[in-house]
């Protein structure tokens, strides 16, 4: 799947699909929520067996002491990154004084050309 | 060669005839062969009357009017019927897609053989006039959810003005179940899936001209059921 991360600019916009789309890809049959739900169960089942792991099972300490409040960090860093990827795409959102100064002239031009075609408006 | 444009229409007497001469003039500047077809929702301020006049002017085989009381989002597989062409363009009546010579999509389309060509007002010099910080951040922001959730492989899912080839657009049209807004997702999302190429085109949303912009809490609402309902469905 393509990545989430902010596209670059491409000079060429395109996207082309990726393999994984073919109809015949497990990946395919799977809607976006069974796919999160699927990496969230991975996710989910792998921190529990490290980070709540019976005594005899832990890992090094400051390995736990790491993991633990781990989902915790991923989920400030995710808003954290949403924010600023928001606020960057927002600062520099296009205003099109051109396009719409064109729009105003191409209006002008348009309503003297169909009237003088015989258009009533 | 020809292009079909889909225009449907509620009330848009006062931009309908602009942006019909807006596109006469964009397709015979370029040489290509086009048709528009108007399909109105039996609007009450007399745009199908403008839209007769405008057959006049311009001749049956390129305005085409159909009348068709439709739910949003269906007026396209009503209009794709009777449109002739192996490209059809959708895009709005009310002057908010501003159709400059950067429309030229089939140059875009002939450049990568893309299967769907979308405008984007996300990207290159693509933007939008007539917006306040409010309206930029909601649209930013919404964007932003809709990538992270469907990772839809477009940069503007919203905005509705596109290219399609005619087996494309149809064989979506069969696929999608949204209305509206949704619907309009719902296409790339499913393209997407079915392995269609997409090639985007920055284009500039002005602000509608004539008449009122809907974008109010409702809207949002709706938006935000859409996005969930695709990401769960799809």
């Amino acid at each position: 799947p393509l990545p989430v991360f902010p596209l670059p600019l491409f000079p060429s916009l395109s996207f082309s699909p990726s393999p994984l789309s073919h109809p015949l890809s497990p990946q395919a049959a799977m809607t976006k929520l069974g796919q999160w739900l699927c990496g969230l169960a991975l996710l989910g089942s792998a921190w529990a067996a490290l980070a709540l792991a019976p005594p005899g099972l832990q890992p090094p300490a400051p390995l736990r002491q790491a993991l633990l409040p781990l989902p915790v960090y991923l989920l400030v860093a995710f808003g954290c990154y949403s924010l600023a990827t928001v606020g960057y795409r927002l600062a520099t959102f296009n205003d099109c004084e051109e396009a719409a100064a064109e729009l105003q002239e191409h209006i002008k031009a348009a309503r003297a050309d169909l009237r003088r075609r015989g258009l009533r408006l | 060669e020809r292009v079909s444009v889909l225009l449907p229409t509620y009330n848009e007497r006062d931009n309908l005839p602009l942006v019909v001469w807006l596109l006469v003039r964009t397709f015979s500047d370029s040489g290509i062969d086009f048709e528009i077809i108007i399909i109105d929702d039996g609007s009450p301020d007399g745009t199908q009357e403008i839209a007769q006049q405008l057959e006049k002017i311009y001749g049956s085989d390129k305005i085409v009017r159909k009348l068709f009381l439709f739910p949003s989002g269906t007026a396209y597989i009503h209009g794709m019927k009777y449109a002739t062409g192996n490209f059809i363009v959708i895009m709005d009546a009310d002057l908010s897609h501003h159709v400059r010579l950067d429309f030229m999509y089939c140059g875009k389309q002939k450049e990568g053989n893309f299967d769907i060509v979308s405008g984007t007002r996300y990207k290159g010099n693509g933007g939008v006039y007539g917006w306040d910080l409010k309206r930029k951040l909601i649209s930013r922001g919404a964007n932003f959810l809709t990538q992270v959730l469907l990772r839809p492989g477009a940069s503007d899912l919203t905005g509705s003005f596109r290219l399609y080839r005619k087996e494309v657009l149809q064989k979506l049209m069969e696929k999608c179940v949204s209305k509206g807004y949704v619907f309009q997702m719902e296409m790339i999302v499913r393209a997407r899936q079915l392995g269609y190429t997409i090639g985007e085109v920055p284009i500039s949303f002005v602000d509608r001209v004539y008449g009122e912009s809907k974008l109010g809490g409702n809207e949002i609402v709706s938006f935000l059921k859409g996005l969930l309902t695709l990401f769960a469905t799809t």
